[in-house]
């Protein structure tokens, strides 16, 4: 009885001491910046606006938040419908060799990482014109985010039945009908769920960005926060942790938003 | 409305499998007509030929003095109820019947009371604003043949109708199926495996082996008078009795007994000749005395069909099935004499029937 109080007792202890892990920094950041004076302890705020208030001021720091959202919102449209039609025809086209291609491609992409393909990339987006632009950035980007989701995407297509096409051409559907009235109905989920991925990807990606894009108008809020810092070089806790706030935000709302509509039950949407 | 014809039709898989082996065949206007066949025949094959779903690889297709060997399935105006119904699952009732109409861009108002006009038809009034996943499978069966009946396509095809349907609903749906097709008098093409329901339903049917149509015709002949050893096989609940045979004059010796020569074959066939002799068990009287001209030997098992039983009789080693009327059945073990009757019993010479 005794060793199984202690046992328990010992069990919970290391639960709380796992959860104290991930809820302290979240509680700093949830109290830090409404706090006039912060440090790295989690303080019972005072609840002022003035840290705020300096976000609004900062010359780049909200502008940077609306560049987040344009780069994230383009990849996620380009690499929803790229995907959706390259899965769809991999999914039906019988190639020889189609499905080595794909795993060589999902193996490529996940092997050369972004670090790894640093340079190339830099050079490459000299030689097309493409460094500094916001355009650019998003087909990079794109690029190395599509071979995941055309192999994600392409299990949905697998797994929705061809009766359904099949019978959409007998009554005279085209190719590009039978993808917009059936097949996209069909793998909705699936493309929610590269559009989230997609989103956070990208909203958290700070090297390509940081990399291609010089101007800091068209700087990303990743990029930005990195330069968040006191004449003195110490980090700037009050801008920062405001900051920090402001960027999840809009992650957790999508989060939200999509958890609400999906439930995240990803079943393919075939009830039988 | 249209006839369909087929002129040498053949189908080659990649890999050199010959699905199709050079069919011809004629389907008149209106004609309700079964492909039959075991699973792997060529039926369904046939059938996604005619769709345009599958190319043809020589021959060609022929719907209403058109031919449509190179046309895509959607110019072909013939259109296609699939095993799985394949109704759209995202979309309800309503939709999933104009869908067609709204290919052929046809307006909103229009298609929708067009749908309205023939789910009522097919008593589905009340579930225009369902999802498929909230139908049964007999009901989900109506909205993808009104869903055809709305393209007023040419000529329907139907891929097993009948087979994502439980025992009891299947027999209702045959009813339905064959009187809506009167009704509608459009030219329809089914494919099935179950040869009652081929039976059942066709006004003609072709049954197929391994890409050859071993025989055309209505279910009473294909019934009566099996072209072949094949479809004597196939077709009829109970297996036809195929037994070896030896002429001997005006009789032939059949597991040891003498019966006399079919009436069908009279004239036919030479002395000492090796055939096979056919007769179906419903076309042997079943008698416990000795009787002129039958096959007797021991009772071995009696299974029971309902309003008859199916006896087997150990003639000599060789197994004899005949049906006996209920009341009339005998114990196992009994003595009993089959009596094939004599104008419904067929002769086969090398797997062909004999007969003038």
């Amino acid at each position: 009885m005794t060793r199984f109080v202690a046992g328990r007792i010992g069990f919970y202890t290391l639960i709380a001491v796992l959860l104290a892990f991930f809820t302290i920094p979240l509680l700093w950041l949830a109290t830090a910046p409404f706090t006039s004076d912060p440090t790295y302890e989690v303080r019972m705020p005072d609840f002022t606006f003035e840290n705020f208030q300096m976000i609004i001021d900062h010359p780049y720091a909200l502008w940077s938040l609306v560049n987040s959202l344009v780069l994230a919102v383009g990849t996620a449209v380009l690499v929803v419908v790229l995907s959706a039609l390259a899965a769809y025809a991999l999914s039906r086209v019988r190639l020889p060799g189609r499905d080595a291609l794909l795993y060589a491609l999902l193996l490529l992409s996940s092997i050369i990482t972004g670090t790894a393909a640093m340079v190339p990339l830099f050079q490459l987006a000299i030689e097309l014109g493409l460094i500094d632009s916001q355009t650019g950035l998003i087909l990079i980007l794109s690029g190395g985010l599509l071979p995941a989701a055309i192999f994600m995407i392409k299990d949905f297509m697998d797994s929705t039945p061809k009766s359904y096409e099949e019978s959409a051409r007998v009554f005279g559907a085209s190719p590009l009908q039978i993808v917009r009235h059936v097949v996209v109905p069909l793998v909705r989920p699936g493309l929610a769920t590269i559009a989230v991925w997609t989103v956070a990807n990208v909203w958290g990606n700070f090297l390509m960005p940081f990399l291609l894009l010089s101007d800091v108008e068209k700087q990303p809020a990743a990029v930005i926060m990195y330069t968040l810092y006191t004449e003195g070089g110490q980090a700037n806790l009050k801008v920062l942790s405001t900051f920090g706030l402001l960027y999840s935000v809009p992650v957790v709302l999508m989060y939200l938003f999509v958890s609400k509509k999906y439930g995240f039950r990803f079943h393919g949407g075939i009830k039988r | 409305m249209a006839a369909i014809e087929l002129r040498g039709l053949t189908k080659v898989y990649p890999g050199g499998v010959k699905a199709l082996d050079s069919l011809d065949l004629v389907i008149p206007d209106g004609e309700f007509f079964a492909l039959l066949g075991p699973s792997g025949c060529g039926k369904t094959t046939l059938l996604r030929t005619l769709a345009g779903l599958e190319t043809a690889t020589g021959g060609s297709v022929v719907i209403g003095e058109r031919d449509v060997t190179g046309v895509q399935p959607g110019g072909r105006d013939v259109a296609m109820v699939f095993q799985d119904y394949a109704l759209f699952p995202h979309m309800n009732v309503t939709d999933n019947i104009a869908y067609p109409l709204r290919i052929k861009k046809v307006g909103k108002t229009e298609r929708q009371e067009k749908a309205a006009e023939v789910g009522a038809r097919l008593g589905l009034d009340q579930l225009m604003d369902r999802r498929p996943g909230q139908l049964s499978g007999g009901q989900q069966q109506r909205v993808a043949l009104a869903r055809v009946m709305a393209t007023q396509a040419q000529a329907f095809l139907f891929d097993e109708p009948l087979s994502n349907l439980d025992a009891r609903l299947r027999l209702e749906a045959r009813t339905f199926l064959k009187k809506l097709q009167r009704e509608l008098g459009v030219t329809t093409v089914f494919v099935t495996h179950d040869q009652a329901e081929a039976l059942a339903m066709a006004d003609r049917m072709a049954i197929m082996e391994a890409g050859h149509i071993r025989q055309i015709g209505t279910p009473a002949e294909v019934f009566q008078r099996p072209a072949n050893t094949f479809v004597a096989a196939f077709i009829g609940s109970t297996p036809m009795n195929l037994l070896d045979a030896v002429v001997h004059g005006d009789t032939l010796e059949v597991a040891g007994c003498k019966v006399p020569v079919p009436a069908s074959a009279e004239g036919l066939l030479t002395e000492g000749e090796r055939l096979v002799y056919g007769v179906r068990p419903e076309y042997n009287t079943y008698s416990a005395e000795p009787a002129e001209g039958s096959l007797g030997g021991r009772v071995s098992i009696v299974e029971n069909l309902g309003a008859s039983h199916l006896v087997t009789l150990e003639v000599n080693d060789v197994a004899v099935q005949a049906v006996v009327p209920e009341g009339d059945e005998p114990a196992v073990g009994d003595e009993g004499f089959a009596v094939p009757r004599r104008d419904r019993a067929l002769v086969y010479r090398d797997g062909e029937l004999v007969s003038a």
